[in-house]
């Protein structure tokens, strides 16, 4: 296989240089979206309502930064939990224990059968359910008791109210990944005498992770926007909350609205670069296509390999932003 | 265990038999894949299984290294019982499968090569062969990473240790393979059409490195279609067709069969 430079080095007599065929679709295309761009840039900036000096005023205003720290630390702090809740539940559901496979399949059934507002909702009102949490023998004497209230405050309640919701999600995303391993690494891997355990965490799971990355991301920036609804426990500190606050108090909704989209979108704009870093760590071994070797002969692709490869970064990029 | 021994049957030179498999049968649902396979592998030989596809050659090597269940029979790799041990409850022994732990210690000791490879795609070569002797074996990395490096250099691989998988032709992930199944020692290799999924102009340099381990004497059980590799390599041939063994002998079974089946599908491969 050549590389493009190496493609131009060789002299071959009469090496075709034609001209592309010509195609209007892009111009016409580019004009329109111009036009309609100017119109709405210009829109904003002449229309009084949008209000943008309260927006460069409140946009790095304290309550609001401190409403990102919030917001970002309830996105991370649950997701983690998500996460690592997610992967012990897709193996338990693909365990040979019949019990741990019920256990699993409960919970994704019921975390995920109920909306994420009520489980909120229920995660606040917890220490009014149950008072006090003790540690004993069941239906026993107890050893050691606390008040609900003291362990379980908003925060914490938030983050265990989205986490275990979005646990249930992403243990799917995550049976998925595994699902799409080849068996035959499996096999592969018993044969040299790997127990079950092993198989999983060092075959399984690394090359699952190139499948779970994606939609991964996708639930991450989900889940930036849903820690909105933490007003269901309730917890007054994130992002969409402070914004609000600001907005009610004097009186300009739009503004504040905009101050919150911006930052959302900040946000999430580097959450897509953490990911295109996470795929890129995953893909190795997947991307790379044969180099030249003693035998390796590239010689059956229909196509342009180097065409392709190119189509292939483009699409992939596009996916990415599609992501998002 | 004392029993499992007395079970075993005096090999030609007082040696006993690597593998011995008695009157084993494998279902899959309503199909009788295996009927009554009776073999002896001697140590230190190769078997070359022949037979057309569904003949069941490969649900056999799959069973040896227990990758699936026998529906009935004994299966014995170096004297020991596979997949159960004998207990008993008072009425005669009964069979209890090995936990996961046991299973994985008795494949230890065989090595298997794929017909589709079965590299581990997000590890280079390299890894792929320290995979097991680091995690399995417990060899210390710095001493694994030397071993593997020899057994890539046994396969003529010195040069592409860094490589993925994918960066790789078919002949050189199946040599990898082969590195990578040598690296744990055992003490058979199996080998499951190791050279069914290659380009032509790439099987003499698979056949060639499998040639290379058996002159070291390996005891090996290839299933195979190269019957050029099976006559010249192999001390026992076996030929099946619907899940028995039809034909059994040495070498020159293939240019003398005895059987009509054996004779009709020699004629269809040559």
């Amino acid at each position: 296989m050549h590389t493009k430079k190496g493609t131009d080095q060789i002299q071959i007599p009469g090496r075709i240089h034609a001209r592309p065929v010509r195609k209007p679709g892009p111009i016409v295309a580019a004009v329109i979206v111009a036009i309609f761009v100017a119109m709405l840039i210009h829109g904003m900036v002449t229309n009084p309502n949008f209000d943008w000096p309260t927006v460069w005023k409140y946009l790095f205003n304290e309550h609001v930064l401190d409403g990102i720290k919030w917001t970002l630390l309830l996105t991370v702090y649950a997701m983690v939990l998500a996460t690592i809740l997610a992967i012990i539940l897709a193996v338990m559901r693909k365990s040979s224990n019949p019990v741990l496979r019920w256990v699993s399949w409960f919970f994704i059934w019921f975390f995920r059968g109920t909306p994420v507002y009520t489980q909120l909702v229920f995660w606040g009102l917890l220490s009014v359910l149950i008072p006090k949490l003790a540690i004993g023998i069941p239906f026993g004497p107890e050893f050691w008791s606390i008040d609900t209230k003291t362990v379980l405050n908003a925060t914490v309640a938030t983050v265990l109210g989205l986490g275990l919701n979005e646990a249930a999600y992403l243990s799917e995303i995550v049976r998925a990944g595994i699902e799409a391993v080849d068996p035959g690494q499996e096999e592969a891997a018993k044969a040299l005498g790997m127990p079950p355990s092993m198989i999983m965490r060092r075959i399984v799971l690394p090359q699952a992770m190139r499948i779970i990355v994606p939609p991964t991301g996708n639930e991450t920036i989900g889940m930036l926007k849903t820690t909105s609804l933490a007003l269901a426990v309730p917890f007054t500190l994130e992002l969409q909350f402070a914004t609000n606050a600001i907005a009610n108090r004097i009186y300009k909704t739009i503004p504040l609205l905009i101050v919150a989209c911006i930052w959302y979108l900040v946000i999430t704009s580097v959450l897509m670069v953490i990911q295109a870093q996470l795929e890129k760590h995953y893909g190795k071994g997947f991307d790379s296509r044969p180099l030249a070797g003693s035998g390796a002969k590239d010689g059956k692709d229909g196509e342009d390999p180097q065409t392709r490869q190119e189509t292939d970064k483009v699409n992939k990029v596009m996916m990415a932003g599609l992501n998002a | 265990m004392d029993e499992d021994r007395q079970t075993r049957k005096d090999g030609q030179g007082g040696k006993d038999p690597a593998i011995v498999i008695r009157n084993v049968h494998k279902v899959f649902g309503n199909q009788h894949v295996l009927r009554g396979i009776n073999l002896e592998v001697m140590p230190g030989t190769v078997t070359a299984v022949l037979g057309p596809s569904g003949s069941g050659k490969s649900t056999l090597l799959r069973l040896i290294n227990q990758l699936e269940t026998r529906t009935a029979g004994e299966i014995y790799v170096d004297g020991e019982l596979t997949g159960y041990r004998k207990i008993d409850t008072g009425k005669g022994p009964v069979l209890q499968t090995l936990d996961d732990k046991a299973i994985a210690r008795q494949r230890s000791k065989i090595g298997m090569v794929f017909q589709r490879f079965n590299l581990f795609p997000h590890m280079t070569a390299l890894e792929n062969v320290m995979e097991a002797p680091v995690h399995v074996g417990r060899v210390p990395k710095t001493d694994a990473r030397k071993e593997a490096q020899a057994q890539l250099e046994r396969v003529g691989l010195e040069d592409r240790m860094d490589y993925y998988p994918a960066q790789l032709s078919g002949g050189q992930q199946q040599r990898v393979a082969i590195a990578r199944a040598l690296a744990m020692h055992p003490d058979i290799m199996l080998f499951d059409e190791p050279t069914s999924a290659l380009d032509p102009e790439l099987v003499g340099e698979v056949l060639g490195v499998m040639r290379q381990v058996a002159q070291q004497g390996m005891t090996m059980v290839v299933v195979t279609h190269e019957m050029g590799f099976a006559r010249e390599v192999a001390e026992q041939i076996v030929f099946m067709d619907q899940g028995v063994v039809v034909e059994q002998g040495g070498p020159d079974t293939i240019d003398h069969p005895r059987t009509e089946r054996f004779t009709e599908f020699l004629h269809t491969v040559l």
